[in-house]
């Protein structure tokens, strides 16, 4: 299974029932195909969606159904359609139960930093901000390392943030870590993956449990 | 006397002013007025504001006024889709402004409802806010952010009648209805026009009293369509 599949269905037994959930862009999209079955859950779309479906099939698009990341969405029984102020008073009045976010860093007391490399990528914040600091909960996807194998998870961020001490757990293609009051914990293991791969690759101090840790 | 809303493109576009500031609808594609934008591109009106959530693409939406030199400058909340947009603003050639998504939304919202700003603490702690006013309340503080409003909206909706009532449709709604509400002459395009009374009261999404000018749309090119590069492929 690619990596990004393993994150993102490890990612999906985070959800519990009649959660709205937000799916940022990137391996967050990725949870659509895991949703827990028969359990009523809803994905709010910060262009205007509570109760988005899966991305629309070849031929069955709506023109004007889309997703944040432009891709054709559907929407699901019970869904409804709203504007930009509707949609926001949503997350920063606190209706977004669990907001799956990617990452450029992440830092041990939960800091993240996801929107800018400043003169490098300057895409803007769109709605990144908001579901940091209001979502009740945030959990990052993202790989262990960046393209130049360098450590994502740091004592501290040094890019610009998107909000302070927001993240709460932390999935990557090796590891599950818990972000505790007392630092990072390590959880579980991606298969094959052994605990000193993920300490070389980890640039902050991780506690780990004694004894086998569960793998995903 | 009875006064009619409904406009040719060309009528309804005629007075936009070199130096305007002009709040568009649309998040990507949904909602985005290409007619009145082809229009404004036609018509020459240069050094322009605009306001939009995005850049659109290359080759769609605002994106052909700002890769024909008239937009000076662009309040947004992101322009990941436009690479374009993105180039000219790290060669100095178009000054970018961004704003989070939900925090630019309620300061067009609050030019549009006769208020002076917002109070948010959306970054309050982050270096992007070193500079931001601040306030007290209730032993919270807050950044202040000013109103917005514009001189011109241009907005798509879905359906209006000749009183300029309108209805939206799916994720086309977005800053519509907000951007509407905040500029002193507001321009809408739709497909459909139908009589006064041709829409129930009970489902009008915003009401033709923020609504100055109709423009029917004649023709629906491939902008309006599926975009192929963003759908599944067969």
């Amino acid at each position: 299974m690619p990596y990004r599949n393993r994150i993102a269905r490890r990612a999906a037994q985070e959800i519990e029932a009649g959660q709205n959930i937000n799916l940022g862009i990137g391996i967050p999209t990725l949870l659509m195909d895991y949703l827990p079955e028969g359990q009523q859950v809803f994905v709010h779309s910060e262009n205007g969606i509570w109760g988005m479906g899966p991305r629309a099939a070849a031929g069955r698009e709506d023109a004007d159904l889309i997703d944040a990341g432009a891709s054709y969405a559907t929407i699901v029984p019970g869904a409804a359609f709203f504007d930009s102020l509707t949609s926001f008073a949503m997350i920063r009045g606190g209706r977004i139960d669990l907001a799956f976010l990617g990452a450029l860093q992440v830092a041990e007391n939960g800091d993240l930093a996801n929107w800018i490399i400043p003169g490098k990528m300057t895409p803007g914040i769109g709605g990144g901000m908001e579901l940091a600091q209001k979502s009740r909960r945030v959990i990052v996807l993202t790989t262990h390392v960046n393209k130049t194998g360098e450590a994502k998870i740091l004592k501290t961020c040094s890019l610009p943030l998107t909000a302070r001490a927001c993240v709460s757990l932390i999935i990557t293609d090796l590891a599950v870590i818990e972000v505790t009051g007392a630092g990072l914990k390590l959880k579980e293991l991606a298969e094959g993956v052994g605990v000193e791969e993920v300490v070389a690759k980890t640039a902050a101090s991780l506690q780990i449990p004694e004894g086998e840790l569960p793998r995903f | 006397m009875k006064i009619s809303k409904i406009f040719s493109a060309v009528e309804a576009c005629r007075s936009i002013q070199d130096g305007a500031r002009i709040m568009v609808g649309g998040f990507g594609q949904p909602g985005t007025p290409n007619t009145l934008i082809r229009q404004v591109l036609e018509q020459g009106a240069a050094h322009l504001t605009l306001v939009k959530n995005d850049a659109n693409e290359p080759g769609l939406g605002i994106s052909t006024l700002i890769e024909a030199g008239r937009v000076t400058r662009l309040i947004a909340s992101h322009v990941g889709l436009n690479p374009l947009a993105v180039a000219l603003s790290h060669q100095g050639r178009l000054q970018i402004d961004i704003y989070p998504q939900g925090i630019l939304a309620e300061k067009i919202r609050a030019g549009g409802a006769g208020l002076g700003g917002i109070l948010t603490d959306i970054g309050l702690h982050l270096d992007t806010s070193i500079d931001a006013q601040t306030v007290e309340v209730d032993g919270s503080r807050y950044k202040i952010e000013p109103a917005l409003r514009a001189d011109v909206a241009l907005i798509r909706a879905q359906r209006a009648d000749e009183m300029g009532n309108l209805q939206f449709t799916g994720t086309a709604y977005n800053f519509c209805p907000a951007m509407a509400m905040a500029a002193d002459l507001v321009i809408v395009e739709t497909g459909e026009i139908v009589p006064a009374g041709g829409i129930d009261p009970n489902h009008i999404h915003l009401p033709g009293a923020f609504v100055d000018r109709l423009v029917r749309i004649e023709e629906f090119g491939p902008e309006y369509g599926v975009l192929k590069h963003h759908a599944l492929q067969k």
